[in-house]
């Protein structure tokens, strides 16, 4: 296991490399020009030689596959550079907003799979009873309704039945855990629902086929309790294709929580990606999906490494 | 013995009597069915039996004859939301099972009555432990703690016959061969020392040497323990050697029941006659052709009031339009016939089919298939651990067919058959030797050549459920290879052609509109033959092509193929498991054993003169159907498994199980010798 480990994360630099040749080429196909926008977006008149300087001070007139190895070069020695806007560096942009980010995925993964497990398990077990159903409808409610929609729902019933909205400044958890929750909670809500909804269905539909499987039959044969056939023989078998759905839908949080953000008024990874786009900051663009793309594969990583400790025929060998 | 008639109490035993001799498991009257969307299916209806202590009772039947569904009825595993027992008692050491509550039946179940079923693959929870799953009901049922509990499941692996049992508590089930989970359930069956243990299809799924083992490992300890066992088979050679009771389902109701010696020797219903006339036979010549019970058995969600096999039956006559009772007969059987006494005289017999029986004569053509030397090896990729290495699935293997001629091909499972049959098909490349087809070397035949070798060379498959396309009709199905290599032209002729294809395998012309989920496992097996045929080959590789099918079905389908060999001239190979088909329809036989070749010797040779140690275990373990006949034989069992394809035996590679094995056979690799005319065998000490 140690050694397939290994290979996975040697594995991930072509994977990187790959990301880092598009997104680096991609970016500067596509027209418009940060310098512009710098300068001129508050239709200000500044000469051509300024803004020439300015490209220079950049670095931006080198040839393109300078620019590249230079980039290359940096990330090689872990620099990822400055926000060509704000001049800080990159990795200080991304970590004041990782931090909540990551918080608000976290905690929506805990309360999706908190839900999802039971609700599931309900559903299959009382197939096509009012239970069963009463989890279909919240569930298929769950993959209809847009996050930013419900969180807004949210927002608005906390207005008129408290008087109350959250806080919109960010406090750490470390400093004031009751500030911290009470704003990131709704969040956390919103975006919670939709996850344990797959969650759920995903979790219903597996458990129904593994409640069909000759092993549970085996220990029903056996004169084990119901309950303990459920939950031993059942469930766990039942969970495996779960883990897949909650590593994914986990890593769609980071940074996938543009309009969400913009509800709760969060200043989160998606907020800062939105920002970064419209100015063509392009260290900062590319050091934000460099880390996202990393975050996947080790997400993935991750899920395959769970799975050979729920499943015993899987062994990573080779 | 008790036995009660559902409609009448045949040989009531008085109260005095019952008190001293009841029964240990008593079923009266069963009646379960299946509420669908699509009706009622009526799967048991009126089934009465009695099990006595430590008695072994068999149930037998084709599948949907309620056989299994009886058994999951006593142990009330029916599924929850359709399952339903409307009518009937279970009488289980005093207590009607039908009338417990939910925690009452699960107590019963694992510590009274224990149940092993059919597929060892999937029976066992991949993910837990062995240990555990061997533990569990001791915890439940005996309140053992882990260390007791644990200590009873080293015991019961010693047993059962597994050995390092401390070591094997802790592997999960993907470490274990098909034979030694099946070893595993016995041992979760045993665990409380129940009073009955019900198998359902034990042995079904395992190799024949392997059945004999875990049969007589059942058949032993339920005789030391004292525990009543009821099999449930289709396999009547199992019942025969096993069984003191048999029971014969058909349509969801007993057809016959009685004593084994009885109901073998003096069947006195037509559909155990029947029965007993298809199964080809191992231990007699082969007759002319194959007796079969034309017909499908009826559908359960529309039954008549009518004898459920008047349809099938040749002896049926106008009394048989009213469901016979069961009546008890001279034999002290019970028979659901109307003509039982008949049958007692010996009035009613099966007519022969007769026909002409296959011409074996000496074939001085050129062979239409040559192999030679035959190798095929698979690369593994190494592990953490292991170094990989070299599959050798087939090793040096030659032989010759000959226009209208079936060679038969068989062996247990991994021993390279099924592979030697897709090399000739090209579906694999041989490491080594030669295919020659029609005079043709494939291995250095040009493009167009072996386009036409395609052609020629067709395959029969073994699942008649899964090589079929779902989506397309059986008309499509036929057609397609038409169209494709172009044989026919035009819509019209494709559609003439279907017609006359469905004609040669016996299939009404309207089949074509049907798709194949609305055909029976043997019709579609006949769909599968006329595919083949419609490529007008001159060779078939028959890859298990009738293991799947019950054993009415499989004598009309081995009979169709025998029909269209004599018609088409066609060479078939036939890869197959059971010895006693094999015999049935080949004119010579190789054995195979770990990818090379054991013996080769005409059909009847081979079974009444067997030279190879390997032939003769294989012979042995094949129960007949005849339980005089099994009572007299000991079978000799053979010791161990299949060894690992990656670490081969060196020398003979029988000799890790061989009972004649010496120091020599493990040094010198026995090569394959003519030792009688025509029959050749590859053992040094023959």
């Amino acid at each position: 296991m140690l050694r397939y480990s290994i290979n996975r994360i040697l594995l991930m630099i072509p994977t990187l490399l790959g990301v880092a040749v598009l997104v680096f080429f991609l970016l500067r196909i596509v027209p418009g020009d940060i310098v512009e926008i710098k300068l001129r977006g508050d239709g200000g008149t500044v000469t051509q030689e300024t803004i020439e300087l300015e490209r220079k001070r950049l670095g931006l007139d080198r040839p393109l596959i300078n620019q590249f190895g230079t980039w290359m070069i940096d990330m090689a020695k872990l620099d990822f550079g400055n926000s060509m806007w704000t001049e800080r560096p990159v990795v200080t942009e991304i970590a004041g907003r990782l931090e909540l980010s990551l918080q608000v995925a976290i905690m929506a993964t805990i309360i999706a799979v908190l839900l999802a497990i039971p609700m599931g398990t309900a559903a299959a077990l009382f197939r096509g009873t009012w239970i069963d159903y009463t989890v279909r409808l919240v569930t298929i409610g769950g993959l209809s309704i847009p996050s930013f929609w419900f969180g807004m729902i949210i927002m608005l019933t906390l207005l008129s039945l408290f008087n109350w909205l959250p806080p919109i400044t960010f406090t750490p958890i470390y400093v004031d855990p009751v500030a911290n929750l009470t704003q990131l909670i709704w969040p956390a809500l919103a975006v919670g629902y939709r996850y344990c909804a797959v969650v759920a269905r995903m979790i219903r539909s597996s458990l129904l086929e593994v409640m069909n499987e000759d092993y549970i039959r085996t220990a029903r044969a056996k004169g084990v309790y119901e309950k303990l056939v459920v939950s031993r023989h059942a469930l766990r078998n039942a969970l495996l294709p779960a883990i897949t759905v909650i590593g994914l839908e986990f890593t769609f949080l980071i940074g996938g929580l543009v309009v969400t953000e913009q509800v709760f008024n969060l200043n989160g990874i998606g907020q800062l990606f939105v920002q970064s786009v419209s100015r063509n900051d392009f260290t900062l663009i590319q050091g934000m999906v460099m880390l996202i793309a990393a975050f996947y594969v080790f997400v993935n990583l991750a899920i395959d490494l769970l799975y050979a400790v729920f499943d015993p025929r899987i062994r990573y060998n080779s | 013995m008790t036995v009660v008639d559902a409609d009448k109490d045949v040989r009531g035993p008085s109260a005095a009597q019952q008190e001293v001799a009841a029964p240990l498991l008593q079923v009266e009257d069963l009646h379960t069915q299946f509420h669908t969307s699509r009706g009622i299916v009526r799967a048991v209806e009126g089934v009465s039996f009695s099990v006595d202590r430590g008695e072994v009772v068999a149930i037998v039947g084709e599948s949907g004859s309620g056989k299994s569904v009886t058994a999951l009825s006593i142990m009330r595993l029916l599924p929850r939301l359709t399952g339903k027992i409307p009518q009937g008692r279970v009488m289980f050491d005093g207590r009607n099972l039908l009338d417990l509550d939910d925690d009452e039946m699960r107590e019963i179940r694992g510590r009274d009555i224990s149940m092993i079923f059919q597929e060892p693959m999937t029976s066992l929870n991949p993910i837990l432990t062995i240990g555990l799953q061997i533990k569990e009901p001791l915890q439940i049922h005996l309140g053992m703690n882990d260390e007791q509990a644990k200590a009873r499941a080293i015991e019961l692996l010693n047993l059962v016959g597994i050995t390092d049992p401390e070591r094997r508590l802790d592997q999960y089930p993907h470490q274990f061969s098909g034979g030694m989970r099946q070893r595993v359930m016995i041992a979760i069956g045993l665990a409380c020392n129940p009073k009955l243990i019900i198998a359902d299809e034990p042995t079904t799924a395992l190799d024949v040497t392997i059945q004999a083992q875990i049969l007589e490992l059942m058949k032993n300890l339920s005789r030391k323990l004292n525990i009543a066992l009821v099999i449930i088979t289709h396999n009547l050679g199992v019942v025969a050697r096993y069984a003191d009771r048999v029971i014969v389902m058909y349509a969801a109701r007993v057809a016959e029941q009685g004593p084994a010696e009885q109901l073998f020797h003096k069947p006195r219903h037509p559909y155990t006659m029947g029965l007993l006339r298809s199964v080809p036979r191992l231990d007699r010549p082969r007759g002319s052709k194959l007796e079969t019970i034309e017909g499908l058995p009826p559908n359960l969600a529309n039954v008549t009031t009518a004898c459920r096999f008047a349809p099938r039956c040749p002896f049926r006559i106008a009394v048989c339009d009213q469901e016979p009772p069961l009546y008890p007969t001279d034999t002290g059987s019970l028979s659901r016939c109307h003509r039982h006494a008949e049958i007692a005289e010996g009035k009613i017999v099966w007519a022969s089919l007769g026909g002409a029986g296959l011409n074996f004569a000496a074939n001085t053509e050129a062979p239409v298939l040559s192999v030679q030397h035959l190798t095929k090896h698979f690369a593994v990729s190494g592990g953490l651990r292991s170094a990989g290495g070299t599959v050798r699935a087939v090793e040096d293997v030659s032989f010759d067919i000959f226009p209208g001629e079936t060679l038969g091909l068989v062996g247990e499972s991994g021993c390279g058959k099924t592979t030697v049959g897709r090399l000739i098909l090209r579906l694999e490349e041989p490491s080594a030797g030669e295919i020659h087809f029609e005079g043709v070397n494939l291995s250095t035949a040009s493009a167009a050549e072996l386009k036409a070798m395609r052609r020629k060379v067709q395959v029969i498959f073994q699942d008649p459920y899964s090589s079929l396309n779902p989506r397309m009709t059986v008309g499509q199905i036929i057609g397609e290879p038409l169209h494709v290599y172009k044989i026919v032209s035009g819509r019209k002729e494709n559609e003439a052609r279907v017609t006359e294809l469905l004609g040669h395998v016996g299939l009404r012309p309207e089949m074509a509109e049907r798709y194949p989920h609305q055909l029976s496992g043997g019709q579609r097996q006949r769909v599968g033959i006329a595919r083949a045929l419609a490529m007008e080959p001159s060779f078939i590789v028959c890859d298990e092509a009738v293991s799947a099918l019950d054993v009415s079905i499989q004598g009309q389908i081995i009979n169709l193929l025998e029909e269209l060999q004599r018609k088409f001239r066609l060479a078939f190979l036939f890869i197959a498991h059971d010895l006693a088909v094999v015999r049935h329809i080949s004119a010579r036989v190789v054995v195979m054993y770990f990818g090379r070749v054991m013996e080769i010797a005409d059909r009847d040779v081979i079974y009444s003169e067997s030279l190879h140690p390997y032939t003769k275990v294989l012979l042995d373990a094949a129960p007949v159907p005849d339980p005089t006949l099994e009572k007299l034989r000991e079978p000799r069992l053979i010791k161990g498994e299949l060894p690992s394809h990656l670490a081969p035996p060196s020398g003979c590679v029988f000799n890790t199980r061989c009972p004649m094995a010496s120091q020599e056979c493990r040094e010198v690799v026995p090569p394959l010798e003519e030792k009688r005319p025509g029959h050749f065998a590859a053992c040094i000490k023959v």
